[in-house]
């Protein structure tokens, strides 16, 4: 239906950089995933594309057609708001009328839209109530129909389920993939929930600091994240800083062959990824039984913690002394990935 | 541990204490005010008066200045009310929501207007009507009534706009709504309850207004209180001022009518998105 693309996009506030030359393509019907930190720039650039933001410099079209000039309310976009916005002065079925009668759809369409879109949301006969007398879980099913009414080309979501407990949040983001999949409709869905984003996602872009430091599928994100700041942000990971010389990095008495030219490198190490033996490497400062498996810390001499996913807890126990096998690594410098075992 | 707490209805002491003293403060003196409109006689010590009757209420309505005062002084009230809304609404919305230069000063500058003594400004203004042949004039009590509520009709908009949820306005404009079409169909509804609350004061506030009416509309234009005045200074009969001061209290009667049905639709409630 309409695809979305984003060319070396920037907006400068005053002194901030939010988003700094970001560029995207998101095909017809792709669910895309930005997930970054606080202050990453990721609602600033969901705004840009809303029309409530001006770029500083770029272009972003839907469709081949530039819309960096039409204000918001001439976009072919829907968005959803983390406070879901709704007009608490109109009940639910004025909420989902208002942009139909905007456009003059006859009565009867406005209203067989309208229920067919609470249907959609489960929110069948809800018609009648007043905003304020929802859930915040229905609230932002409400949001979500309100764009949806209006089949937007892109469909635009800003952390929607931010405010919701965690069992909410997975349910409604299970309904948002299935209505998505069904409707087949363009989206961007803004999270800092890592869980989210590799749930829901075609493709996850990892931003910082308002640029792309990765774009994949979730399973490549996690994989192979391509910088070391992906590879922190994604999931539990140890990062470690040390020298690589004649083919061994070490960082104080922990020390893996690492083939690659000599000078400094980050190691990045998944905690399952990582086996103890009996050792002299490091002192285990606390072992946590999760039943299903063990989480060690582990000390090494000059004070860096390393985390291991261990399969029975009772293996091992505080005060051990331990070495480090790693089964998988990812080696990084200069920002880059120099190393991937595999 | 199922043990339902019975909801036990405890006495609402400070509640209580509140509307008695209300009570003793407005009531009372409603009250004897009043009783007193309606005393033929009432000489001192008794308690009551010693003859009830409508002679004075007869004798006030009679009077054809009472009411093309009481006329004339709705009449003020609600254009004031209306050129001061016009006036008002569209520019408190751009001190909520638009930035421009000189926005703080200027927004100050209303509240300094009433920091200092009203009458010598209304002295000052009082000089330039009249070169401008307004005084003694409907539209010059008009303007110097317009000054005065302006404060009010500023500030109390300005808070509701600022408000109102931005998020909301966002969302009105993704759906397809322009500026204008945001304005009416949100911004205006959310700000309403509190919007009302200003337009109220300020058609009171006129109504009651004394001392612009009486030095920029004396002696053609006699509006409610200036008349009250005159009859006080030149009857010192008790029951013509009681009369015209329950005459007086009527649109505060239908301001608080108002009020009460704006208060019971819940509009009150989702405008503050309660
Ligand atoms: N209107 C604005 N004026 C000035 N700076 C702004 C404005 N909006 C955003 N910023 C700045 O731009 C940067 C990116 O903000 P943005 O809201 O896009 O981050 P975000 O990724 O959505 O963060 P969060 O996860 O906390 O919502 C931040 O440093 C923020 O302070
Ligand atoms: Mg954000």
């Amino acid at each position: 239906m309409s695809k979305l693309t984003i060319a070396d996009v920037s907006k400068i506030f005053s002194t901030t950089v939010a988003v700094d030359t970001f560029s995207l393509d998101v095909a017809d019907g792709e669910l895309v995933c930005l997930l970054g930190p606080s202050g990453s720039g990721k609602s600033t650039l969901l705004r840009m594309i809303g029309g409530f933001e001006t770029p500083s410099s770029g272009s972003i079209r839907i469709d081949d057609e530039e819309v960096i000039h039409l204000p918001p309310e001439k976009r072919p976009t829907g968005m959803v708001f983390q406070s879901h916005a709704l007009w608490t002065h109109m009940n639910v079925f004025q909420n989902l009328a208002f942009g139909l009668k905007l456009r003059r759809r006859p009565k009867a369409e406005i209203k067989e839209r309208v229920e067919a879109v609470l249907d959609l949301v489960g929110l069948k006969g809800y018609g009648s109530r007043m905003t304020t007398q929802l859930s915040g879980g229905q609230q932002q099913r409400v949001a979500l129909a309100r764009s949806l009414v209006l089949e937007p080309k892109i469909l635009l979501l800003d952390e929607p389920f931010a405010s919701l407990d965690q069992h909410l949040r997975e349910r409604l983001r299970e309904e948002v993939r299935d209505i998505q999949q069904r409707l087949k409709i363009t989206t961007l869905f803004v999270t800092h929930g890592q869980d989210e984003a590799l749930a829901l996602a075609d493709r996850i872009v990892v931003m910082r600091d308002g640029r792309v430091e990765q774009v994949a599928r979730p399973d490549m994100v996690y994989r192979e994240p391509a910088t070391p700041f992906v590879a922190g942000f994604i999931g539990t990971m140890n990062l470690i800083d040390g020298t690589v010389a004649n083919g061994t990095f070490s960082r104080a008495s922990f020390s893996v062959p690492l083939p690659v030219a000599d000078g400094p490198a980050t190691l990045a190490i998944r905690p399952e990824a990582l086996s103890l033996t009996a050792g002299g490497q490091g002192i285990i400062h606390r072992v946590t039984d999760y039943g299903t498996h063990g989480l060690v810390d582990i000390d090494l001499p000059d004070g860096t913690r390393i985390k291991s996913m261990i399969s029975d807890a009772k293996a091992f126990a505080a005060g051990q002394s331990v070495d480090l096998k790693p089964t998988a690594i990812s080696a990084y410098r200069d920002n880059a990935v120099i190393y991937r075992t595999r | 541990m199922a043990i339902a707490l019975a909801p036990k209805r405890r006495t609402d002491w400070i509640g209580l204490v509140f509307a008695l003293a209300l009570t003793i403060v407005i009531l009372v003196p409603m009250l004897v005010v009043i009783t007193w409109s309606f005393a033929n006689v009432w000489r001192f010590p008794s308690v009551l008066p010693q003859q009830f009757g409508l002679k004075f209420w007869q004798m006030t309505l009679a009077r054809s200045d009472v009411w093309s005062a009481l006329s004339l002084s709705l009449t003020l009230s609600a254009v004031v009310t209306a050129i001061s809304a016009a006036i008002c609404l569209p520019a408190a919305y751009a001190f909520a929501r638009m930035t421009f230069p000189g926005r703080d000063v200027l927004f100050f500058s209303f509240l300094a207007g009433q920091a200092f003594p009203k009458f010598g400004l209304l002295v000052a203004i009082a000089a330039i009507f009249l070169q401008l042949n307004l005084i003694a004039t409907f539209w010059g009590v008009v303007l110097i009534q317009l000054v005065g509520t302006l404060l009010f009709m500023i500030w109390i908009p300005v808070a509701a706009f600022q408000s109102v949820d931005r998020r909301m306005e966002e969302a009105a404009r993704d759906a397809g709504a322009g500026p204008l079409r945001v304005f009416w169909s949100i911004t205006l509804p959310q700000a309403a309850p509190t919007i009302f609350s200003a337009v109220l004061l300020s058609f009171v506030g006129t109504f009651y207004e004394t001392e612009g009416a009486w030095l920029i509309g004396a002696p053609q234009i006699r509006t409610m209180p200036v008349l009250m005045i005159s009859f006080i200074n030149n009857q010192p009969v008790i029951q013509y001022g009681a009369v015209l001061s329950v005459l007086l209290w009527i649109p505060s009667l239908i301001a608080l009518v108002f009020t009460r049905r704006v208060v019971n639709s819940g509009s009150f409630a989702r405008g503050f998105g309660g």
